[in-house]
C-alpha cells in the first residue's frame, strides 16, 4: 500500500485489497515476526474491546508491542483535551496509531495533526476500512469477490462496516443490494460515491425478493436508540431477522456474516447451518490486522 | 452594459467597488452573509431583487461601494450563484470582469450540517467541504449539502 494513512475504504485499490488479503493469507499460514522495534498506540475514544484486542494481538504476533491509552475516563481527554492535542503527543511516543472514535471524521482530522499512520478503526457512523478487509477476506475465501452478488442488510445509514464495504466493493464485479426500513437507507453520500463508480447497485425494503439470488447476506444491527419510539422499533426490527428458515428460500451456498456483536438479527439456530460464517470472520482480524500493519509500518512483507 | 437603462436605474450607480450582477434570484441577502455585510460597517450598498433578467427571468444585484472582492470571496459566491458577473468599478467605470468559478473546496465559510462531525467540535481546524458539481460534501464526516447550502453559510 502505499498511503500513509488509512482513513476510509473508499481509497482502497483493488490492488491494496488483494495485497492486504494475500499477506493475510501468508500470515495465517505461517505467523508473522520482522517488527521487533515497531510500537503501536491504541487510541479508543469509544470502548470496543473486540476490535481492540485484535490489534493488540496482532502487533504482538508480528513481534511489535502496543501503548494503550486506556479508558476514556482515566485519560486527559476527559479534562477536555482535543483531539488534535492528543494524536500529536501519542505519535510522539509511537510508530502508528489506531484510532476509534464517535464522531465522523476522527481519523482523517487525526491524520492531518501528525506523521505517523493513522488506522481508522471506526469513527462515528463514518468508515471502518479495516473491518471491511477483514470482510473482503472472508467474502474471498466463501464465495470470491468476482461475479458476486452480495445483499447488506439492517441498518445502513449508521452502520460505518456498511459504508466502508459498500465503497470497496465497488473495485470488484459484484452486483450490491441494500435492504433497509425506509428510514434507515444508506446516507446520501454513500449512494452518490457509488453512483459516481458506476457500482450495479439496487436498493430494497424486504429481504424475499432478493435472498435466492445472494452469494453473500451481510447482516448488521438495528439499533433501537435509532428510533423515537420502542414499538416502532420493534416493528421494524422483526423484518430484518433472521432464522433458518428464512434461510431455506436461499442458495446452498450462501455466505451469512455479520460484523458482531449480534443480539437478536441473527437467530441462534443459523450458527448450526453450513450459511454461518460470522465467527470465522471475526477470526480474520488478526492476520487481516498483521497484514495491515505490516504494509503501513513498512515491514518485513516489503 | 447591455442591461436596459431604465432598469439599471432601479438601483444606483457607484463610485469605487463591486456590482455583482445575475446572482440567482432570492440569493442577494446570502451574498451579503459572505462578504461579511450586515450594514454594522458603514458599508453603502444597494440590492436589487427579483430583477427582470433576459437570461435568467429574475436575478438579484448587488452593489458595494468601496470594496472589491477576493478571488476567495468570488469562489464562494458561486457555490449560490452560480451566473453571477461581477464587475469592478473605478472612478464610475468598469475595469474588470472577475470570473466566477467554482472552486474544488472552500474552507472556513459553511459549517458541516452533522452535528457528531468532528469539524463542529471545537477542534483546531477549519470546516472544508468539496466542491461537486450540483452541491458540497464535508471533506471530515463525507455529508453532502445541497438544497440548504445558504443556511449552511458561517461568515
Ligand atoms: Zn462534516
Amino acid at each position: 500500500m502505499r498511503h500513509d494513512h488509512l482513513i476510509s475504504a473508499k481509497q482502497l485499490t483493488r490492488q491494496d485489497i488483494e495485497g492486504v488479503l494475500d499477506r493475510a493469507a501468508s500470515f495465517a499460514e505461517d505467523g508473522g515476526g520482522g517488527h521487533e522495534d515497531h510500537l503501536l498506540g491504541l487510541l479508543f475514544f469509544e470502548p470496543s474491546t473486540r476490535t481492540k484486542m485484535s490489534f493488540d494481538t496482532a502487533m504482538k504476533r508480528l513481534g511489535g508491542d502496543t501503548v494503550d491509552m486506556g479508558s476514556v475516563e482515566s485519560s486527559s481527554v476527559k479534562k477536555g483535551e482535543s483531539l488534535a492535542d492528543t494524536v500529536r503527543v501519542v505519535a510522539g511516543y509511537t510508530d502508528a496509531i489506531v484510532l476509534r472514535h464517535p464522531s465522523e471524521g476522527a481519523a482523517k482530522l487525526a491524520s492531518e495533526f501528525v506523521d505517523v499512520p493513522i488506522i481508522n478503526a471506526g469513527d462515528g457512523a463514518g468508515q471502518h476500512p479495516t473491518q471491511t478487509l477483514l470482510d473482503l477476506y472472508t467474502i474471498r475465501e466463501n464465495a470470491g469477490l468476482d461475479d458476486l452478488t452480495i445483499g447488506i442488510m439492517g441498518d445502513l445509514k449508521y452502520g460505518r462496516t456498511v459504508h466502508s464495504l459498500a465503497a470497496a466493493l465497488t473495485n470488484f464485479d459484484t452486483r450490491q443490494h441494500f435492504i433497509s426500513p425506509e428510514s434507515l437507507r444508506l446516507p446520501r453520500g454513500v449512494r452518490y460515491d457509488l453512483h459516481e463508480t458506476g457500482a450495479q447497485v439496487r436498493e430494497h425494503t424486504g429481504l424475499e425478493e432478493v435472498l435466492p439470488e445472494l452469494d453473500v447476506l451481510y447482516v448488521t444491527r438495528i439499533q433501537r436508540e435509532r428510533f423515537p419510539d420502542e414499538n416502532e422499533y420493534r416493528q421494524v426490527a422483526g423484518q430484518y431477522r433472521i432464522d433458518a428458515a428464512t434461510l431455506e428460500a436461499a442458495k446452498d451456498d450462501l455466505t451469512v456474516m455479520h460484523p458482531l456483536p449480534r443480539v437478536d438479527e441473527i437467530a441462534a439456530d443459523v450458527d448450526e447451518t453450513t450459511h454461518a460464517t460470522y465467527f470465522e470472520q471475526a477470526h480474520n482480524g488478526v492476520p487481516v490486522r498483521m497484514a495491515l500493519l505490516d504494509a503501513m509500518l513498512g515491514g518485513g512483507g516489503e | 452594459m447591455s442591461d436596459n437603462p431604465e432598469r439599471e436605474l432601479r438601483v444606483s450607480k457607484i463610485r469605487d467597488g463591486t456590482v455583482i450582477d445575475h446572482i440567482t434570484a432570492g440569493q442577494a441577502l446570502n451574498v451579503l452573509a459572505i462578504l461579511g455585510i450586515d450594514g454594522s460597517g458603514g458599508e453603502e450598498v444597494s440590492v436589487g431583487m427579483n430583477v427582470p433578467s433576459d437570461r435568467l427571468g429574475r436575478k438579484d444585484i448587488v452593489k458595494v461601494e468601496g470594496r472589491e472582492l477576493s478571488q476567495d470571496e468570488v469562489d464562494v459566491l458561486s457555490l449560490i450563484a452560480p451566473a453571477a458577473s461581477i464587475n469592478i468599478v473605478r472612478d464610475y467605470e468598469v475595469v474588470e470582469k472577475a470570473r466566477v468559478t467554482r472552486p474544488t473546496f472552500v474552507s472556513g465559510v459553511l459549517s458541516c450540517p452533522n452535528a457528531n462531525c468532528i469539524s463542529t467540535q471545537g477542534e483546531p481546524v477549519e470546516s472544508r467541504f468539496e466542491v461537486l458539481d450540483d452541491a458540497v460534501r464535508c471533506v471530515y464526516c463525507d455529508t453532502i449539502i445541497r438544497e440548504d447550502l445558504p443556511e449552511r453559510i458561517d461568515v
